[in-house]
């Protein structure tokens, strides 16, 4: 099909760059048919795309890791099933809880990106919350592997402990990038330079860290 | 320089076809029952490999040849029938060409691994080890005695880990360092590793089976000519790898009884 | 309201000397240190390939100063069969990671997929930054390993377990020199995936006005097609090797299966499972020779284009066999393990689609030929190499055909067949794409012209060398000629010595043929003559912009594209050329109906 030269597009192209065209692009889902200007859209911007490509990526290793607990705990009969520390289901009660605080303080964000005033303290009480979950977290998984340490089990104690430390380890490094994240929120927030597709990946980033903990919390503790 | 590229191209793939042709290097000599099936399916796909690699570096030095240097006034003309008609045509020519090869070599593949050995298949263990292959026979009670790896010894030439003084069944058992097995006779061979990954490949046995440590493996075959063979490790497991290999003593019945019986007295 | 999703990612240009060459957020600058690196990787494994090839043809030859390298690998400047497995590994892990994967996809992708896509920059550039600088670091782990006591792993690029997991006491190189090799692959997963994240990104995201995703040039595509891969691949190659090293330094027992015994001694290990790491590297291994191949596929799709003035046959099934390619290749990727004692059922499943992945190759090479087909095709360096990829193309990949089937490859497998297979349509053929990117690119990426005297010397004997090298390894092969061997100690092997004695002097002399282009390359560099702007008269956005591209890439005015990339020889047009950019109007001289 022939493809019809387009008009030229309404934005100033003479426009210097330091004025904002590195914004992304444009999705151009140019149809043979033409229609140029019906469908041409900015494009979202590159870190709410770049969010999900990343999650699709972890989301593999975590695959990997997985297909290798199943093969390694169906394949052996050395398998020792552990019981998990008690305290990861404090934890988990703990990342769960700052996947909701930090939700309100998006929210609050967005509201007030939105122009519908209200305090900047306000949300920025909620992203420390989150904060402080999130280290909390952090913390308490420290306390989870110096209890199991303590009692003499260790990486090489048995191939389930191997996966333990190995997947609650990624994680919690994973977490540790995620808490990076909202220190960085929260300074750009302070700074007023805060863009509301940095605040809505690092939000995503920080729920999938939840669900993902879940995730690993269940395939620890089912026996295939 | 086109026309130069185009006759180097054809030059090229007629001269790396001529050793395959003529073969120069042939395929080790077949010695066992089933791998005139492998054989058959490699010059198949010889065939038609062969075909579609003269006739595509043809078609490529031809266009080259007639396409460069147009004249001035020239115009590009269109491949007739366009994309679709090549596409076509390689899911057509390429498609029922690898279905085919697909379906028809299933079978060499499946008489080598799905089809259980015969039942009057004579078992021999064979052990890898870093560099070496060990066998062992059952001797006359048929029964293997069961191995221990805290027992293996190089130093003693223990070297399945067998306790001779308590295991029944591993007293009258015979280890050797060479396969010897009596011609057309069918052999089940059980495989195991002693320490890392090794492989068991006797190229004119047509049999290539990797040994893979933790898991007890066996393959069957049949070799119908005496003679002495090599067998060789082709899965890198050292600084010994290139030179870990055992001989294959295709023998008579009455020779392989004699020398099976030699050894057991020197065991 | 503010738009809070206006984001500008920007950077003004850097005015020290630190940030604009060598932490630079730059990607045209990040592109060039790829392909530095690179280019150092290519060089040192080629002189690894030539140090393997005078062993395998000359045995006793004393290869002076060899012993400065390795007291114990080489005394008396004769190498030792461990030795040769040592750098047999670095030799194929070295081309593989750090020559395949960054020159065609980090490298050029880098330098020219913004470009391409009409974009400022990288959306992210500090991952981009921290890409290049994770896979050096990658690179210094693995050349660190010449130097450690007991020389480089011996392994092999893929690293089989339990050999890779069970420490120094497998032999030489077992202990520290497979950890520094696991790490440097670790970090080289970690700084693809950057990589990759970018790339994705970038073509979603970041392309100008009026550039939908089927106006980008194939090479684009190739590299966002390939970015997809790396990004699903690296991220189960890095927990892969993360287990590896655990079993390695901490004891565990991912890989290592139990009651094991080394030296009479029983290993500490239990339960381990071998065939765990097959699965997860080839998982990761196959995958990995497409991406090392799809960009020389896009690269001199490319420029074949550009010189056959004329639009591709079809754009889009190019693209469609290409994306065909990258889903297969995660599906077939149990056809290296054939043998290796999984399940004979799931060697004819793998078999399978082995050969129907052959349909796409095949399209791709039908779509190039019946392109050529009545086309104008100009000679130049670049051209010359690009058919010459097609041609390496064709011959490696009929001799897939084989492999494919598990009964042939019973007899094949492990031999030199596999290895003149893959070093023709893997490792020539991408090389050759990087000759033809470089030759085509160079102007724009430098400003100065390469010489194309010694461009066109430079291909015909690399052409026909690389003939007389890998051709050969099919019948070794096919003789039964077992690889990863450093002598022949076996009778029937003897008679195929003249083969490798006539392989290794091919090798000498063909290697020694690159400095030509190392010449070429430095020269041109310095005092080539300077470039036009559009210097083969292309159509795609790199051409419509400076040469060398200012820091923004297009400088005040942001491109807006009007057109397919290859709008060659369209009747009516005012040249044989019509730029994505040029408003013209015209019929589209797209053949796609
Ligand atoms: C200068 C030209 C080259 C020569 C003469 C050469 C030669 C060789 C030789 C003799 C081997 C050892 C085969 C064996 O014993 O199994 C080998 C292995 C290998 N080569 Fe090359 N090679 C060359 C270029 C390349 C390139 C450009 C690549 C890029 C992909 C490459 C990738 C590999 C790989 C992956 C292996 C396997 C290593 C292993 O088994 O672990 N080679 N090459
Ligand atoms: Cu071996
Ligand atoms: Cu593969």
């Amino acid at each position: 099909m022939a493809t019809v030269v387009h008009e030229p597009p309404k934005m100033d192209v003479d426009r210097l760059p330091s004025q904002g065209s590195g914004n992304g692009g444009w999705r151009n889902l140019v149809p043979a048919s033409g229609g140029l200007r019906k469908v041409q859209d900015a494009s979202p911007p590159p870190a709410s795309t770049g969010i999900w490509v990343a999650l699709a990526s972890i989301t593999m290793t975590f695959a990997a890791f997985t297909s290798a607990l199943v093969v390694r705990q169906g394949g052996a009969p050395d398998w020792q099933h552990m019981t998990l520390p008690p305290i990861l289901y404090l934890n988990t009660v703990v990342i769960i809880g700052s996947s909701f605080t930090l939700e309100i303080a998006r929210r609050r964000i967005a509201a007030f990106m939105g122009g519908l005033h209200e305090h900047a303290d306000k949300p920025l009480r909620w992203l420390y919350i989150t904060l402080s979950l999130g280290l909390l977290f952090v913390a308490g998984q420290i306390l989870a592997w110096r209890e199991l340490v303590s009692q003499g089990l260790r990486f090489a104690t048995n191939i389930s402990y191997s996966f333990f430390y190995v997947l609650t380890i990624a994680h919690a490094l994973h977490v540790s990038g995620g808490l990076g994240g909202l220190v960085r929120v929260i300074s750009k927030f302070n700074n007023r330079t805060l863009k509301r597709s940095t605040l809505d990946a690092t939000s995503r980033y920080w729920h999938f860290m939840g669900v993902l903990w879940v995730y690993l919390l269940v395939l620890l503790w089912m026996k295939l | 320089m086109a026309k130069l590229l185009a006759v180097t191209i054809v030059v090229i793939a007629i001269a790396s076809a001529i050793p395959i042709v003529m073969h120069i290097w042939p395929l080790p000599q077949d010695i066992s029952v089933n791998g005139h099936l492998i054989d058959e399916q490699y010059t198949d796909t010889m065939w038609e490999a062969g075909v579609s690699f003269l006739a595509s570096q043809i078609l490529l030095a031809y266009f080259i040849w007639k396409y460069s240097r147009p004249a001035p006034n020239a115009t590009v003309k269109r491949f007739p029938g366009g994309a679709a008609a090549l596409v076509i045509a390689a899911f057509v020519l390429v498609g029922t060409e690898a279905l085919a090869l697909g379906v028809f070599g299933a079978k060499a593949w499946g008489l080598a691994y799905f089809a259980p050995p015969g039942a009057d298949a004579m078992p021999v263990q064979v052990q890898a080890g870093q560099f070496a292959f060990y066998f062992r026979y059952p001797g006359p009670d048929g029964k293997f005695g069961p191995l221990h790896a805290n027992l293996i010894s190089e130093a003693n030439a223990n070297f399945f880990g067998l306790d001779t003084t308590n295991d029944q069944d591993s007293k009258d058992d015979i280890v050797t360092a060479e396969l010897a097995i009596p011609v057309n006779r069918e052999i089940h061979l059980l495989m195991h590793s002693k320490d890392l990954g090794h492989s068991f490949y006797v190229p004119g046995l047509r049999v290539h089976q990797d040994f893979v440590p933790g898991l007890d493996l066996s393959i069957h075959f049949t070799a119908t000519k005496i003679g002495r063979y090599e067998i060789v490790c082709t899965q890198l497991c050292g600084l010994g790898h290139y030179n870990m290999k055992a001989y294959l003593e295709v023998k008579s019945p009455e020779d392989f009884d004699a020398w099976l019986k030699q050894q057991a007295a020197l065991q | 309201m503010h738009d809070m999703s206006a984001h500008a990612v920007h950077h003004g240009a850097p005015t020290s000397f630190i940030r604009k060459h060598i932490f630079s957020l730059d990607h045209k600058v990040i592109g060039k240190q790829y392909y530095a690196l690179a280019l150092v990787a290519v060089v040192v494994g080629m002189v690894l390939s030539w140090l393997m090839r005078l062993h395998l043809g000359f045995a006793n030859f004393a290869i002076p100063g060899l012993h400065l390298l390795s007291k114990n690998g080489a005394p008396g400047d004769i190498m030792t069969p461990e030795y040769y497995l040592q750098l047999m590994t670095m030799h194929g892990t070295i081309m593989v990671f750090f020559v395949l994967t960054t020159a065609p996809f980090a490298a050029f992708g880098n330098f020219f997929l913004p470009i391409q896509t009409g974009a400022e920059d990288m959306p992210f550039p500090h991952f981009n930054m921290m890409s290049f600088w994770v896979t050096f670091t990658g690179f210094l782990f693995l050349v660190a390993s010449f130097f450690v006591s007991d020389g480089p792993t011996l392994g092999g690029w893929t690293q089989y377990a339990p050999l890779s997991a069970v420490g120094a006491v497998s032999g030489p190189g077992q202990g520290t020199g497979v950890v520094l090799w696991a790490f440097s692959i670790a970090f080289f997963c970690v700084g693809q995936l950057f990589g990759s994240l970018n790339f994705i990104t970038t073509t979603l995201d970041m392309r100008c006005k009026g550039m939908s995703l089927m106006r980008l040039p194939l090479s684009a595509w190739a590299w966002f097609i390939t970015s997809i891969m790396g990004l699903t691949a690296f991220a189960v190659l890095m927990p892969a090797v993360i287990l590896l090293i655990l079993d390695h330094v901490a004891g565990t027992s991912f890989f290592v299966s139990s009651n094991l015994v080394i030296n009479d001694q029983v290993l500490p290990h239990s339960g381990g499972s071998t065939l765990l790491w097959q699965h997860l590297f080839w998982f990761f291994g196959h995958p990995e020779v497409y991406i090392a191949i799809i960009p020389g596929m896009g690269i001199v799709s490319h420029i074949l284009i550009t010189n056959m003035r004329r639009p591709m046959l079809s754009h889009r099934v190019l693209i469609y066999s290409m994306g065909a390619l990258a889903v297969l290749s995660y599906m077939v990727y149990g056809h290296h393990m054939f043998v290796s004692g999984m399940n004979p059922v799931s060697s004819l499943a793998f078999s399978f689609p082995t050969l129907v992945i052959t349909i796409p190759s095949t399209i791709i090479v039908l779509i190039w030929l019946g392109s050529l087909y009545g086309s104008k095709l100009r000679i130049n360096t670049a051209s010359l190499f690009g058919l010459g990829f097609i041609s390496m193309f064709i011959s490696g990949g009929v001799s897939g055909f084989f492999l494919a089937q598990p009964s042939i490859d019973i007899l094949l497998h492990a031999t030199y067949f596999v290895v003149g297979h893959f070093h023709l349509v893997m490792a020539v053929a991408a090389i050759f794409g990087i000759f033809g990117g470089t030759y085509f690119w160079f102007p724009k990426m430098t400003g100065r012209m390469m010489n194309e005297s010694l461009g066109k010397l430079h291909f015909w004997l690399t052409f026909v060398g690389a003939y007389l090298i890998f051709m050969p390894f099919h019948y070794l092969g096919i003789a039964g000629n077992v690889r990863r061997y450093q002598a022949f100690v076996d009778d029937y092997l003897i008679p195929l010595i003249p083969v490798h004695k006539f392989i290794t002097v091919a090798a000498l002399a063909t290697g020694a043929v690159q400095l030509i282009f190392i010449y070429n390359l430095i020269y041109s560099r310095f005092w080539g003559a300077p470039a036009p702007d559009n210097p083969w008269q292309g159509t795609s956005l790199e051409w419509s912009t400076a040469t060398p591209p200012p820091h923004n890439n297009f400088g005040d005015k942001m491109p807006v594209v009007y057109h397919d990339p290859y709008q060659y020889s369209v009747e009516g047009a005012s040249s044989d050329f019509i730029m994505q950019t040029s408003p013209e109007p015209v019929h589209s001289a797209d053949e796609e109906k």
